[in-house]
């Protein structure tokens, strides 16, 4: 009688054991994934004494937003006790500019190393395109020093010229492959109309690039707000991002560690990138394959 | 005369839009790594000196414990994370591609921590790991009392830590890539196999991985890349330790230029980074090219 009644959803497939076995596999891996955050959500709202019990997994039981405030107004970074809004307030003053900056360079490299036959755009390709792999390190130094001979060290423009120089082989490749996708009539027709070089980008290819754009900005949010390293060395005391402050809360702590607190500061400075992430849906994928691709 | 100039406006224009990529290319690339290299040879600790002195950096650099320490640490960590997130990410795919469902729900969950910065995985992982309230925790609180999971303190476990919270950053995006290439491969390859009569796995192994050669490598070069850049995952969840049994040479360049105030020994290290690096990628930059140019001659 039950084989008759005929079963709902898309593609309705019998439960073998081998159907069993891959939704037990994918189970355990969504829970290896989600544990994490879980755990980092129950331990934020709850309070020390029951975080001592040692129950980790536990839900708290009585769910408290203390933890956040703290972590928000009032948690240390060493000497200061001002909470992460802080480098919250630093990382936004630090991706704005850096995200259009980035952007602008990168498209308007990739638009000219498309359509103009420019002798050296060879070379300016390959040479990004290598670069891409080499680690930052090798660079750091050198960098640190041309900045305080141009009197610009530490500061905010320091690190906005620094995430677009190491923005702009992903974004140069971006565009590049983008434009070079485009048909080249687009390109001839606007010329034989007399529009000069900055006209076509403006009027004729960013228009069309729309799609890039939104991929772009979504790669370089997550990845500026992500970044540690750069944001340590170049962007001064004043101006450390979030990422930075998140790390000397935690791992500069003196005396008792507030593991909630901990946790509510981890969540903050990921709920950007979350947020970007889960508003985006499939253009997140998008924007990391079109910047792997490579050539 | 006159039907020339806006095209010559357009050239000059072209190079205006190419300055600051090319200003980039002569002082950045070029410039600074010149002169990295070239501090490396020198006798430099605090501030960079002329005194020129070979190769005696490396000779240090080699004869410091640290710094073995942080190759064979990397060498560890790329080879089981670069394993173990391709193995893992590919499974899932496959898992994701026998029209499942849920499948949006299941992607978004594997592939929303690698949106997260490495330093707030280090610093989960460094919460779940805590042998004082975490899985060690669990384990004792279920009635084992002798369950021991302390990995992340010990010396010669602590580097698999690093693996484990890498791998969870970034399998879902080897299976972001992987799907890409899975829902790639023509319908008629799989009826041509069912009509042979082949077992699904075997259809996988034999004819669907050797097809699946750009995904792999897409997947393998941004592995292989955030391995060398290893650092902020190091630094928030063991900080280098315990001792120095998780530190990395990214960790060791950094630490040599702003806290030892060493920056031969530092730039030293950079430039044996930056030749591994040229010895793993150049091979595979010139295989991609002759690719492209054969594809251009067809």
């Amino acid at each position: 009688m039950v084989a008759m009644v005929e079963p709902t959803g898309p593609r309705p497939r019998p439960l073998t054991p081998a159907r069993i076995g891959l939704y037990a596999f994918l189970f355990i891996s969504a829970l290896f994934f989600l544990v994490p955050l879980y755990v980092m959500i129950v331990t934020s709202l709850k309070t020390m004494p029951e975080i001592r019990l040692g129950n980790l997994l536990a839900l708290p039981s009585a769910p408290s937003i203390e933890a956040w405030v703290k972590a928000w107004s009032s948690a240390c970074t060493g000497l200061t006790c001002n909470g992460i809004s802080v480098g919250f307030f630093n990382s936004v003053k630090i991706l704005v500019p850096s995200v259009i900056v980035s952007i602008a360079v990168g498209s308007l490299t990739g638009y000219a190393l498309s359509f103009w036959r420019v002798p050296v755009a060879g070379i300016l390709f390959g040479a990004l395109m290598t670069v891409a792999f080499v680690p930052y390190q090798i660079f750091i130094y050198p960098l640190v020093r041309i900045f305080a001979s141009a009197g610009i060290s530490n500061s905010l423009p320091a690190i906005v010229i620094i995430h677009t120089i190491f923005g702009l082989p992903t974004m140069t490749l971006l565009f590049r492959n983008y434009f070079a996708s485009l048909p080249i009539e687009l390109f001839k027709a606007a010329r034989v109309d007399g529009a000069g070089f900055f006209r076509i980008f403006w009027s004729v290819m960013l228009p069309m690039a729309t799609p890039m754009l939104i991929v772009a900005v979504i790669l370089q949010v997550t990845g500026i707000w992500n970044d540690f390293i750069l944001g340590l060395v170049f962007a001064g005391r004043e101006n450390l991002p979030m990422t930075v402050q998140l790390n000397n809360i935690v791992n500069s702590t003196q005396g008792e560690r507030t593991y909630n607190v901990d946790m509510a500061a981890t969540l903050l400075t990921a709920l950007v990138p979350l947020v970007v992430y889960f508003a985006s849906g499939r253009w997140f994928v998008r924007g990391i394959a079109a910047g792997a691709v490579k050539g | 005369m006159l039907a020339i100039r806006p095209r010559l406006a357009s050239r000059l224009a072209a190079w205006v839009a190419l300055s600051p990529a090319l200003a980039v290319l002569v002082v950045v690339y070029i410039g600074c790594t010149t002169w990295t290299i070239w501090i490396s040879m020198t006798a430099s600790r605090m501030l960079p000196s002329s005194n020129f002195v070979g190769l005696r950096q490396y000779e240090a650099l080699f004869a410091n414990e640290r710094w073995t320490v942080s190759v064979s640490n990397l060498v560890i960590f790329g080879t089981m994370f670069m394993i173990a997130s391709l193995a893992l990410g590919f499974l899932l795919a496959v898992a994701i591609d026998q029209r499942v469902r849920a499948e949006n729900l299941l992607r978004s969950i594997f592939l929303y921590p690698f949106s997260m910065s490495f330093v707030v995985t280090g610093l989960v992982w460094q919460w779940v790991l805590n042998p004082t309230f975490g899985i060690e925790r669990i384990g004792k609180n279920l009635g084992f009392a002798d369950f021991k999971f302390d990995w992340i303190v010990r010396q010669d476990m602590v580097i698999y830590c690093l693996v484990f919270a890498a791998v969870w950053h970034a399998a879902g995006l080897v299976m972001a890539i992987m799907l890409a290439g899975l829902r790639g491969i023509d319908e008629d390859i799989w009826k041509a196999a069912r009509v042979d009569g082949l077992p699904t796995w075997r259809v996988y192994v034999s004819i669907v991985v050797p097809m699946m050669g750009a995904s792999f490598a897409t997947a393998s070069v941004l592995m292989a890349t955030s391995v060398v850049r290893l650092y902020d995952l190091s630094v928030a969840m063991t900080n280098g330790g315990p001792g120095i049994a998780s530190e990395v040479p990214a960790k060791f360049v950094m630490d040599h230029l702003f806290e030892r105030q060493n920056i031969g020994l530092a730039t030293a290290a950079a430039t044996s980074m930056l030749i591994t690096v040229a010895a793993v990628v150049g091979p595979f930059l010139y295989w991609q090219s002759r690719r492209r140019a054969a594809a251009g001659a067809h």
